[in-house]
């Protein structure tokens, strides 16, 4: 058993034992913190099966945002008020959940373990057809992503908007156009002033980076994107810069302007490049990366609004 | 002098191991929590920045060496800094 | 050469887990924290080793990545932690 095989049976173990620990604390707090760890385990499994670009976007979001994202709204709720034991569901509707979902699990396993062996796929058709079509794109998957599937791509970031609007509903209707409750003390400390100072900006600059490079290497819009919304969480957190009201019209233009910019494209590909949504083979590159500039600007504002929550006014209840 | 780049990488991949393994020891052993804050500033600092010494002759690109230069920096900057945070709560009194 | 880099990513694997024991045995939310920052750091040292030793591209991005996403983290749990302390008043 070579060593490769061994780390990988450890690291899947340390996955089970880890997710385990996320649905057997009792506190909510503890619970986050082991989903954070898990996304960054996962993080490591997909490495494990080479595939980078998935796990810079587990690693972002999986473990960075969303576990922010579930840390304050756990807050929001004060769960720790909540007793957990009281509501304890009645032994038989333990068990049948138990039952089904080991069911469920089972059929899971037994599917996946009798696919043929090199599993039929489309992949390489489809990484063909894309770098053919004008696309010029070094990374298979950002080619798949921007031009053979890219309808898809548009629609996911449409989702994005209007899970934003979704949190902003949930505010009180006395503070519509507020801006939702600052992230930090209102004295932070030097220690974290500091830090946001300087980590904020080679963030930002690394988060370019890795969207940058997506074109050809493991990276992308999306992991861009997540770091860009870490990075301004960051100094929002330290009180550097402030949440901005959510009736600012900077801020729904930079929400809308990724679908926005990419449907407009893709209708005018209708007109000059023959169907709808195909790209003009001379300019294919290019014009996929200006699309994808507006998309990182759009996810990074996305993401800090819905970790930021509903607006707030001082007040209102 | 290849060999000697070797053994220079074996050295320092193992002695950062080293400090990776004590701090959990002193995460798993000391008595209270600014002491094992202090075992875990010492397993980042030092683990870390003796893996990426050790990692550095390999890169075959400056650039790649200047990656890892760059992490090792970046771990350094927020690691001094959050444990100056944790060490704040400590002392506010969250037992 | 690359086994020897491996079994060290792996031993750094192991020595976060144990320490992530040590929130298990029902320490309280700073240790968790604790661990949770230990984790971040043995993880870039461990993309680090696997970076060097196989050849899968991106992963010393990924490392810059966690690089960042570490302290972030790190500094959003603080302040919840925080900020429970000052609701709960002296």
């Amino acid at each position: 058993m070579s060593i490769q095989t061994f780390l990988d049976i450890a690291l899947a173990l340390l996955v089970i034992g880890v997710a385990v620990w996320t649905i057997v604390a009792r506190d909510l707090f503890v619970a986050v913190v082991a989903y954070a760890v898990y996304g960054l385990f996962l993080a490591l499994v997909w490495i494990r099966m080479y595939a980078p670009d998935v796990a810079l976007t587990e690693a972002a979001v999986g473990g960075g945002v969303t576990g922010v994202l579930l840390v304050a709204a756990g807050k929001r709720l004060d769960m720790s008020a909540i007793d957990i034991d009281r509501q304890k569901p009645s032994t038989t509707l333990a068990i049948l959940a138990a039952g089904c979902s080991i069911l469920f699990a089972g059929v899971l396993m037994i599917v996946i373990l009798s696919l043929p062996a090199p599993a039929p796929t489309l992949a390489p058709q489809a990484a063909a057809a894309a770098s053919g079509p004008g696309a010029g794109l070094g990374n298979p998957i950002t080619a798949v992503l921007m031009s053979y599937r890219s309808f898809d791509t548009m629609l996911e970031k449409v989702v994005l908007i209007l899970a934003v609007v979704g949190v902003w509903s949930v505010g009180a209707d006395q503070a519509w156009g507020a801006a939702p409750a600052p992230f930090g003390p209102d004295r932070p400390y030097d220690a974290l002033v500091f830090l946001a100072k300087a980590l904020a900006p080679v963030g930002a600059i690394i988060g370019f980076h890795i969207f940058w490079t997506g074109a050809d290497a493991p990276g992308g819009a999306f992991q861009g994107g997540a770091l860009l919304a870490a990075m301004w969480m960051v100094a929002l957190m330290a009180r550097l810069i402030e949440l901005p009201r959510i009736d600012a019209r900077w801020l729904r233009l930079a929400l809308v302007a990724g679908p926005a910019v990419f449907l407009a494209v893709g209708i005018a590909g209708a007109m000059l490049a023959g169907s709808f949504f195909a790209y003009p083979s001379a300019f294919a590159k290019p014009l996929i990366l200006s699309i994808e500039a507006f998309m990182v600007l759009s996810i990074a504002v996305a993401l800090t609004m819905l970790v930021a929550g509903p607006p707030y006014r001082k007040g209102a209840p | 002098m290849s060999t000697a780049i070797d053994a220079f990488t074996i050295v320092c991949v193992a002695a950062g191991v080293f400090f990776y393994v004590a701090g959990t020891v002193g995460l798993l052993r000391f008595p209270d929590s600014p002491s094992r804050l202090h075992a875990l500033t010492k397993a980042d600092n030092l683990g870390l920045g003796l893996v990426a010494l050790g990692l550095l002759p390999r890169e075959p690109s400056v650039l790649g060496a200047l990656k890892i230069v760059v992490i090792w920096a970046l771990v350094m900057l927020s690691g001094a800094s959050t444990a100056q945070l944790i060490g704040r709560v400590l002392r506010r009194g969250r037992r | 050469m690359n086994d020897i880099l491996l079994t060290a990513a792996g031993l750094i694997v192991f020595a976060v887990a144990l320490g992530l024991a040590r929130v298990l045995r029902g320490a309280d939310d700073i240790d968790g924290l604790m661990a949770a920052q230990l984790l971040g750091s043995g993880g870039i040292g461990t993309l680090l080793l696997i970076a060097s030793a196989t050849s899968v591209p991106g992963v010393g991005d990924v490392a810059l990545g966690l690089a960042l996403l570490a302290p972030f983290a790190t500094i959003a749990f603080i302040n919840v932690l925080e900020s429970d302390d000052a609701e709960a008043g002296p």
